[in-house]
């Protein structure tokens, strides 16, 4: 396993993304309410960009407590899209959203003092 | 552990620049993987956006008066105008990044922007010719007025021949084809029939005029002549009564795209079509395949019970369905890749099946779902890929792509 340098954290505000490529091996990298996740840029799909889409909050339906449709909300919880045909995962843990089976590989981010690191 | 700095390489995103070959480097890269280069890849369905190009198109329209209210209400963007949008949110609410970023893409030197960028997308994913079609228009066949469907399209037909298919050969297309009047139907095959990079004719499937029609006759009859397919573009029109009932976008493409479809081919086997022009060449576009699995068992199940409804066949309506071309997006993919192969077989896949990217749309396809099934042998993968398109539309088998980053041949 290797250390890998993405950026210095001082260059890397809210809401940044990095994508860091070794070898064959693509690797995007967030930083998300002063968090810092990694996943594999490779779309459990067709093998598109994964971490290269917009981010956006999971869509939710409203059913009240008599069963009704109330309408849709955005949730708390936060996705990115694969920017070739929609595939969602979830920031925290890189599950697809559509099929909690499938999961992009998941990466370690470590900093350094002002360093940020990922593990692959 | 190794620590390693700096690597060997580190980006950042830009939402505000966009090239299709670097929104597409992850399909080059397949594309060297499996060598592509190696063989012909022919794309059936793809797209442009015509509407981009309008200011263009709009000079064509024969018509003055026509031409003026065209390029008149081209001028008032936003506003009610001479062509009608469609319901449809296509791009996932701005989630298909590449439908909002598109418009940032350079493009350089004096060729038509619509052939660079659609040359950058073909080479990415290992495309040798593609057959390109309209965007919006695929929804002018539900257009009130006939004679704007003939005036837009008899415009955009010789816009495209002679801006587009004269200038790369790369670039074919079957022509739009303005079925709600089936005089000026015929004359745009009698008139564009012999066009370079003509190689066929493309009816919007979205329309209300049944394909057995006495009147579409001479134009069948002419198309069997020269040899040239006629196809049906898959669409749905979200105002169909039927549709109406669907909330939400993902249901109307689920059946619309193969709804009209399913109306045609039924119309088209049961009234003997196929025997009144036994070497005419069709194909259907769009509709994935797992229409054409249901509906040859559909009609089959009830044909032998019922012959007095469709006397002019001679044969079960799969059979007639089976010397038909699919094209293959989108297609579904079922976890258990032996429904797949039941499909493939029941429409005689080998030589009958098409494979189409249907690019830059929200679900295109990549050669890979073709390239990777497990249960063809290569050269079946590459009839399907090419070999199938290249007989049927009379193209040169030998590769002529530029794939980035892989050895030339
Ligand atoms: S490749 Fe990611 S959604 Fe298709």
């Amino acid at each position: 396993m290797t250390e890998i340098f993405v950026v210095k954290a001082a260059e890397f505000g809210e809401g940044d993304r990095r994508i860091v490529r070794t070898g064959e091996k693509e690797i995007g990298v967030f930083h998300h309410e002063g968090a810092y996740y990694a996943y594999a840029n490779q779309c459990v799909h067709s093998g598109g960009p994964a971490c290269e889409g917009v981010m956006i909050h999971k869509v939710l339906d409203v059913i009240g407590a008599d069963r009704t449709y109330q309408g849709q909300v955005f949730s708390d919880e936060m996705h990115f899209v694969c920017p070739w045909h929609g595939y969602e995962y979830e920031l925290k843990t890189g599950v697809c959203a559509g099929d909690r089976s499938l999961r992009l590989k998941k990466y370690e981010v470590v900093r350094r003092g002002d360093d940020i690191f990922v593990i692959a | 552990m190794n620590i390693q700095t700096p690597v060997n390489e580190v980006r950042e995103l830009h939402f505000d620049r966009f090239s299709s070959s670097d929104s597409l480097a992850k399909a080059a890269e397949q594309a060297r993987k499996r060598n592509y280069q190696d063989f012909l890849i022919v794309d059936v369905d793809s797209h442009h956006y015509e509407s981009e190009s309008y200011a263009e198109v709009f000079k064509y329209i024969e018509s003055p008066v026509l031409r003026r209210s065209f390029m008149e209400s081209a001028s008032r963007g936003g506003r009610s105008s001479m062509l009608g949008g469609s319901v449809g949110y296509q791009d996932i609410s701005g989630r298909i990044t590449r439908h909002w970023l598109r418009k940032h893409e350079k493009v350089e030197g004096t060729s038509h922007r619509d052939i660079v960028t659609t040359k950058r997308w073909m080479d990415a994913m290992g495309v040798d010719y593609a057959c390109l079609f309209p965007t919006p228009m695929l929804f002018l066949g539900t257009h009130p007025q006939v004679e704007i469907e003939v005036a837009l399209s008899r415009a955009y037909n010789r816009w495209l021949c002679e801006q587009i298919l004269a200038e790369e050969p790369r670039i074919v297309s079957m022509l739009y084809l303005p079925f709600n009047d089936p005089e000026a139907t015929y004359q745009m095959v009698k008139d564009f029939g012999d066009k370079k990079g003509v190689v066929g004719f493309m009816v919007t499937a979205p329309r209300y005029k049944p394909v057995h029609d006495n009147a579409y006759m001479k134009t069948y009859a002419l198309l069997e002549e020269i040899g040239k397919p006629i196809s049906f573009h898959a669409a749905y029109n979200w105002n169909d009564q039927s549709l109406t009932l669907l909330n939400r976008f993902i249901s109307v493409h689920a059946l619309g795209f193969m709804w009209f479809n399913m109306v045609h081919m039924t119309n088209w086997v049961v009234n003997g079509i196929p025997e009144r022009f036994p070497k005419l060449k069709v194909m259907w576009i769009e509709s994935g395949l797992t229409w054409a699995y249901s509906l040859m068992q559909r009609l089959d199940h009830s044909y032998l019970m019922r012959t007095s409804d469709c006397p002019s066949l001679k044969r079960k309506p799969s059979e007639y369905m089976r010397e038909m071309y699919f094209s293959s997006q989108p297609m579904e993919m079922p976890e258990d890749p032996s429904i797949l192969e039941a499909t493939f077989k029941m429409i005689n896949a080998e030589t009958q099946l098409v494979w189409s990217s249907d690019y830059p749309h929200w679900d295109f396809d990549l050669p890979g779902v073709i390239y990777d099934l497990p249960f063809l042998n290569e050269q079946s993968k590459r009839n399907i890929l090419g070999g199938n398109a290249a007989k049927l539309f009379g193209l040169d088998p030998t590769p002529v792509k530029n794939i980035p980053g892989a050895s030339p041949k």
